[in-house]
């Protein structure tokens, strides 16, 4: 560093805005990761199929969960292929 | 009433020991009866931090299995008269914390009279930070200034918020504070540091302190002492701070703006 950067003060690379700004798409991403896969999916979609099975003969992969967000309210959607008549 | 308070980060090496230790000195000193509990199972640090490490005899797995009681495993800590460790195991089996053990050992606790227990969270989100943070009431979040630890502060706070017991049960959230540590003033000026105020925006959690980088942290560390017990140092004052704040007293933020040198010492140096 010059006397005279050390006298006016030196430009400096502002490499905390740089940070922040990397930052707040980072947060922004895992907190939609977050709301959007609640931990009990795949604990639901597994005490369906044994439900169901107790019923009606269904493949694990016959059953589908999901939840999906609408403006301000979540649709949780379940989806069971049922089998053919003959097969039952 | 016992409050649980979990210091928790997600990042290691941020500070949750170092805080853990001072913060439940500082209580202590106020006169609360206070247990500071190591959830470090394998990776025992808390007891070297206190200056208890050749006084351990038993730990929190040993409780937990029922090997020893708390009274035989609680270490009277060397500086404050209401302030017990109870140290973590060595042991490498990872699942020697259960949640009922956990449970057993702070309800236990309760009934002792405890006013504060501390919970020092490992780093990571693996079971022994789950366990420190499920019981908690209130969690004071170690960050520094700095990328990765404010991603990892906010990836544990939603983890606070979806697997405490308070959360799981419905009832009122866990308490946030966020605890910055190794925070430079000067950096910040030089726009080489995140602010203490861009941390807050990032991760919106209430701010109860500031912690200014500092040599005496070390120190306090080499000779096993809580840093927060060392005369005339910002970082003693600004966690007694941290303590007022957290028993509701109005304190200022201190150490956080960075004075210029004048002419004088911009010219000679200093």
């Amino acid at each position: 560093m010059s006397w005279l950067e050390k006298f006016f003060g030196s430009p400096q690379p502002k490499s905390a805005s740089l940070a922040k700004e990397r930052l707040t798409l980072v947060i922004a991403h895992q907190r939609a990761d977050e709301d959007s896969t609640p931990d009990f999916l795949p604990a639901l979609q597994r005490e369906l199929v044994a439900v169901i099975s107790k019923y009606v003969k269904v493949n694990p992969d016959d059953i589908r969960v999901q939840l999906e967000k609408r403006d301000n309210y979540e649709v949780l959607e379940v989806n069971i292929v049922m089998p053919e008549p003959s097969a039952r | 009433m016992t409050r649980v308070i979990v210091v928790t980060s997600g990042k290691g090496g941020v500070g949750k020991t170092t805080s853990s230790a001072s913060f439940a000195s500082g209580l202590a000193l106020r006169g609360f009866k206070t247990a500071v509990i190591d959830f470090d199972v394998g990776l025992r640090n808390l007891d070297l931090i206190m200056g208890c490490e050749r006084r351990v005899v038993y730990d929190f797995v040993n409780v937990i299995s029922g090997d020893a009681n708390l009274h035989q495993a609680l270490i009277k800590d060397r500086h404050c008269e209401n302030l017990f460790v109870l140290p973590a195991s060595q042991t490498r089996d990872k699942d020697a914390l259960t949640e009922e053990g956990v449970e057993k050992v702070l309800n236990d606790l309760k009934h002792m009279g405890f006013d504060y227990v501390i919970c020092d969270s490992p780093a990571g989100i693996e079971h022994g930070a789950i366990m420190a943070l499920t019981f908690a009431d209130e969690a004071i979040v170690v960050t520094n200034p700095e990328v990765s630890s404010i991603r990892d502060s906010d990836r544990i706070l939603g983890i606070l918020q979806s697997k405490s017991r308070r959360a799981r049960d419905g009832q009122e959230p866990v308490k946030e504070h966020l605890l910055i540590t190794r925070y430079s003033a000067k950096r910040v000026d030089e726009g080489e540091m995140l602010s203490y105020k861009d941390v807050q925006e990032l991760l919106r959690v209430p701010l109860i302190g500031v912690i200014p980088e500092s040599e005496s942290v070390l120190q306090a560390s080499n000779s096993g002492t809580p840093v927060i017990h060392t005369k005339d140092e910002d970082a003693a004052d600004a966690y007694q701070d941290v303590v007022a704040r957290f028993l509701g007293e109005e304190r200022e933020l201190r150490f956080v703006n960075f004075e210029k040198p004048g002419l004088f010492k911009r010219l000679f140096g200093g």
